[in-house]
């Protein structure tokens, strides 16, 4: 698989680390009162889908960014890469 | 229809008239005591013990495409009960023991060949952890065997002992451990429980769930309602798409792991071998083809074809190993949807949906589960309660903090 860095052009997926779903972006805010249920949800529960999957990649042996890339389950087809701050700062979970 | 040595002599002489399909071809009845989704391995293997072991009355197994098609006709074929964890070694064991009287029990030749299965040692550390685990073992009433790279090179003398940096220090051999048919798994279970009057459907895709007032009344499927007490779920890669139709996220990630078949070659493997250092296991199969697989590709997929960057991986795996291995021709290599839980083990538990039950996670170690896989989920399904070896597989225990981390990874199902 080729990941369309969005600074660095295409790279070889080989480069990167696989962290999982991207909606590990949205920790839970650990002072509230459900934290225990939210924080066991956020950590192991997964929507899992076939299709259209929007996941983290870190390219390790690259800029050492995090990347959001959207791609398919069924067809490894990458249709989407997205700086993982960026996304994040969108989400207001980062300065 | 019994077969036997006697049988087959007989057929021999008379023309092989006397054969008959080894299960039914039923239309799907409106309702069941008790239907299970998925026949595969997991899913027959239940439904044999459901109606041998546990009276079970009206069952039906409903398959998507046809039986055994999906994982457990696309697995390396290892039996084995090396686990450390108290959690896992004795249902392991269970399982093996099963194995162990299997083709007696459902009177099929399933070709369990106990050809033994080591791991090998590469440094000093592994080795302190091998010998805990090996005593983990005989205290659950397994066997193991320390064993010395004199030992080793007596019975694998090609492989490449003196690796400047996996050299080969020594090995935790399970002498019980081995291989087996796995289509002869499926078909015998299908026999075995078609006899004793389970419903086989063939090409019966689960589309839904009916679900009222928080209890499952039956399943939607491409030859419409089939109504049950009681729903059992052993889908393998699937389960995260099936119960996301009846609402459940899972504690489950699906991700491709690819196998590989060489050539036919003369008998050169005389068991199973696994190389600790680069995750990397062999064996020879009956043909003669050298079956060997490695990690899984690591990131979420159902597209039931790896990549290859894992294929290089694994290849040179094996060429550390094995350096004949560069001689030998590919002949295939596929790759099959596996179930990653969160921390590497299986879940058999009743779900919050009142008569829906699952038993999926079982990462790429499902085969050797089998005949306790089904054994227990039986038991479940039959008296509402976990058989004694399956109690910690619960859907619980991520939240409670009682995970069954064999290997020590966390909530990293790319890792297990």
């Amino acid at each position: 698989m080729i990941i369309n860095h969005p600074l660095l052009g295409p790279r070889d997926a080989q480069e990167f680390t696989y962290l999982g779903d991207a909606s590990l972006i949205d920790r839970p805010d650990w002072q509230a009162p459900d934290a225990a249920r939210t924080f066991y949800e956020y950590h192991y529960l997964r929507d899992n889908p076939a299709g259209e999957h929007r996941e983290l990649w870190f390219h390790e042996q690259g800029d050492r960014s995090w990347l959001v890339v959207t791609r398919n389950t069924l067809t490894h087809e990458i249709t989407k890469v997205e700086l993982a701050r960026e996304v994040a700062r969108t989400r207001g979970r980062s300065a | 229809m019994r077969y036997s040595g006697f049988k087959v002599i007989k057929e021999a002489l008379t023309g092989h008239k006397g054969w008959t399909p080894a299960w039914r071809d039923p239309a799907p009845q409106a309702d069941y005591d008790i239907v299970i989704i998925g026949g595969g391995g997991h899913g027959l293997a239940t439904a044999y013990y459901l109606a041998k072991q546990f009276g079970g009355k009206r069952i039906a197994v409903l398959e998507k495409g046809w039986i055994g098609g999906g994982n457990v006709g696309r697995n390396t074929t290892i039996i084995r009960s090396n686990y450390l964890l108290d959690g896992n070694e004795p249902f392991y064991e269970f399982s093996l023991k099963l194995w162990e009287g299997l083709e007696q029990d459902f009177n099929f030749n399933a070709m369990i060949s106990q050809r033994g299965i080591l791991n090998l040692i590469h440094t000093d550390a592994q080795r302190d952890a091998f010998i805990r685990r090996g005593n983990a073992m005989m205290l659950n009433g397994a066997d193991a065997e320390l064993l010395s790279v004199a030992q080793i090179r007596a019975r694998y003398p090609f492989m490449n002992f003196d690796n400047a940096r996996f050299p080969i220090k020594g090995g935790l051999a399970q002498h019980r451990g081995g291989t087996v048919r796995h289509d002869a798994v499926a078909w015998g279970y299908a026999r075995g429980a078609d006899a004793r009057g389970v419903d086989i459907i063939q090409n019966c895709e689960v589309t839904g769930f009916r679900i009222e007032n928080g209890i499952c009344k039956g399943v939607e499927t491409s030859r419409g309602f089939i109504g049950a007490s009681k729903v059992g779920c052993a889908v393998a890669g699937s389960s995260g798409r099936l119960m996301a139709k009846a609402g459940m996220r899972l504690p489950i990630e699906s991700h491709v792991l690819q196998a590989f078949v060489s050539e036919g070659l003369k008998p050169v493997m005389p068991g199973v071998v696994t190389f600790g250092a680069g995750h990397f296991y062999c064996s020879q199969s009956d043909k003669g083809g050298l079956v060997f697989g490695g990690d899984i590709d690591g990131y979420n997929s159902y597209a039931q074809r790896g990549n290859l960057p894992v294929v290089e991986d694994v290849v040179e795996s094996g060429m550390a190993l094995f350096p004949m291995l560069g001689r030998v021709r590919l002949l295939r290599m596929w790759g099959g949807i596996m179930d990653m839980s969160m921390d590497g083990s299986p879940i058999i538990d009743r779900t919050h949906i009142g008569g829906l039950y699952f038993n999926g996670g079982w990462c790429y170690g499902g085969f050797k589960a089998t005949p306790a896989s089904g054994w227990c989920f039986a038991h479940l399904l039959a008296r509402d309660e976990p058989h004694p070896v399956a109690t910690a597989y619960r859907f619980d225990r991520f939240e409670k903090g009682r995970m069954i981390d064999e290997k020590g990874m966390g909530a990293q199902p790319n890792l297990h």
